[in-house]
């Protein structure tokens, strides 16, 4: 067994084909999980019941769904451009999918001579390709408005581009502090030493301070975090940012055309894409998959799985707080969310960029007139 | 190095496969008569720079573009043509010029010039160490390269001031 994982795992194709499959089965289990625990929670927060029948407590019903939009009758309109509305929620997932490979999820495991990393892919530039990624996330929702051939629709991919233009803005902004602050703890005083790789931001993140206290950046970088968290709300369309797909005043907004199987690749999307940008904050705030081990308590392969079961928990610490805002916050107006993003974020995220930098290189550096 | 060495080499079906995808989706941006389309495949050619970029090893150019051109400009175009005239099937305004073939002359003898001038430059020697790291870039940029990288940050600022003194309201009306 242990020979034959060395073997797969030296070669890097079979090494990439085999993460990218596991990735891709996380994910879809995630999801799975992840529609019923929203839906459980906003049943609770409104003294229901939420879904009971399919399996223990409704666990299936996401499953049951999922068949129901498979078999169900896909509606296409005549008007609609039909290349570009088929592709459109192909477009959604791509992103989706392609953010996750950067993302560490446990520690590295050495299985006889290899190491193997629980990582799709470590690029040197992790930080710049999840911005990059997420920006492309726009596109599904814009063609599938344009293509639909419908006005709710179009209205609904109108204000998709000016919302994740915006917020784009305030989130590249603020994940400015993080990379130099990890560029900071690696290179100490010297400068030119710097990293936007993921892995090593989360090592960065090892240690305590003041006894008890995780290095954790969220304590250095609480600001960055909090633009962060509103900004990845936005980004994710999810409410109270939702005007994308506002149903008291676009009917569903993008998707009112698509049924079936194709809306079903929109939603499962909308949960992917939420569940990235949570991993994202736990990776570069949370310490990723930093947690105790207990490596002389435990047995060894517990020990081994603990890591991706603290990198789990802290992501669906976050997930939570993405339901509990959908089920307590009143939908923006249009109005109201463009000033936030451009007259409240951004000037905050900048603001905060040019403090963090002035503080660290004091500390770093002393006062400008001492030397 | 005849035609048939090159084609071996695994690198360059890659580079040609790409650049081919690449030019294929230019000329369609400008000959297509749907705006919407024109977008999309100029899409398509900026992540085949991109890929271009990836294959040299220049990643953070190469995300930085994803970033700034895909993510940002063809998005904002994309605004542009959805709140003024967002075309269903046939455009009814003609996507056409009346001085198309002096255009497609400048585009040529542009091509022309660049690949001559990059043949010229460096031959068939082999470039050993590009600029590969965001570190090699930012020390670049901030050293050598530093007069060319003010003078662009200060265009973009009149470009910004300009954009702003377009958009505002007249106070006395």
């Amino acid at each position: 067994m242990t020979g034959f994982v060395e073997r797969v795992f030296d070669n890097v194709w079979l090494a990439a084909l085999v993460k990218v499959v596991a990735v891709f089965a996380l994910l879809l289990v995630v999801v799975i999980l992840l529609v019923w625990i929203e839906r459980k929670l906003v049943a609770d927060m409104q003294n229901r019941l939420g879904p009971m029948r399919a399996g223990p407590f409704g666990v299936l019903q996401t499953l049951a769904d999922g068949l129901k939009l498979l078999l169900k009758e896909s509606v296409i309109p005549r008007k609609a451009e039909l290349g570009v509305y088929m592709a459109a929620p192909i477009m959604a997932l791509i992103p989706a999918f392609l953010i996750f490979l950067v993302i560490p999820i446990g520690e590295p495991v050495t299985v006889g001579g290899t190491t193997i990393t629980l990582q799709g892919m470590d690029l040197n530039v992790g930080v710049l390709y999840l911005l990059a990624m997420s920006s492309l996330a726009v596109y599904a929702i814009v063609f599938a408005g344009w293509a639909s051939g419908s006005k709710y629709p179009l209205l609904g991919g109108v204000r998709a581009t000016a919302q994740m233009i915006s917020y784009e803005a305030a989130m590249g902004l603020a994940l400015v502090p993080v990379v130099l602050f990890a560029s900071h703890r690696l290179g100490g005083e010297v400068p030119l030493i710097g990293t936007m790789s993921l892995s090593q931001i989360v090592e960065l993140q090892q240690g305590a301070f003041r006894g008890f206290v995780p290095g954790w950046f969220v304590f250095w970088l609480a600001p960055s975090f909090i633009i962060f968290m509103i900004a990845a709300v936005a980004e994710a369309n999810r409410a109270p940012f939702d005007l994308v797909e506002a149903e008291t005043e676009l009917v569903g907004g993008f998707h009112t055309e698509y049924s079936g199987f194709r809306f079903a690749l929109f939603f499962l999307a909308e949960y992917l894409n939420m569940f990235n940008l949570s991993a994202i904050a736990v990776t570069l705030f949370f310490g990723g998959w930093l947690g105790p081990t207990w490596p002389e308590v435990l047995p060894g392969w517990i020990s081994a799985l603990l890591p991706i079961v603290w990198f789990l928990a802290k992501t669906f610490v976050l997930l939570f707080v993405f339901i509990w805002l959908r089920a307590t916050l009143p939908r923006l107006r249009y109005d109201q969310l463009m000033n936030l993003g451009w007259k409240r974020l951004i000037p905050a995220s900048l603001a905060w960029l040019v403090l963090f930098t002035v503080v660290t290189a004091w500390r770093a550096w002393g006062a400008p007139w001492s030397s | 190095m005849s035609f048939t060495d090159w084609i071996t080499d695994a690198r360059n079906v890659v580079f040609l496969v790409i650049a081919l995808v690449m030019v294929g989706a230019a000329v369609v941006v400008v000959a297509t008569r749907n705006v919407v389309h024109a977008a999309l495949t100029l899409v398509v050619a900026l992540a085949g720079s991109a890929a271009l970029f990836v294959m040299l090893g220049a990643e953070f150019v190469a995300w930085t573009v994803v970033l700034v051109y895909i993510g940002a400009v063809v998005v904002l175009f994309l605004f542009g043509i959805m709140i003024t005239r967002a075309p269903i099937g046939r455009d009814s305004v003609r996507l056409d010029h009346v001085r198309r073939w002096p255009a497609a002359l400048i585009a040529a003898s542009v091509f022309g010039v660049m690949a001559w001038s990059t043949t010229a430059a460096f031959g068939g020697e082999e470039i050993s160490d590009g600029v590969l790291k965001a570190e090699n870039i930012g020390d670049l940029l901030f050293s050598r390269y530093v007069i060319p990288f003010e003078a662009v940050s200060f265009v973009l600022l009149a470009a910004l001031v300009g954009g702003i003194v377009l958009a505002r309201k007249d106070p006395d009306r």
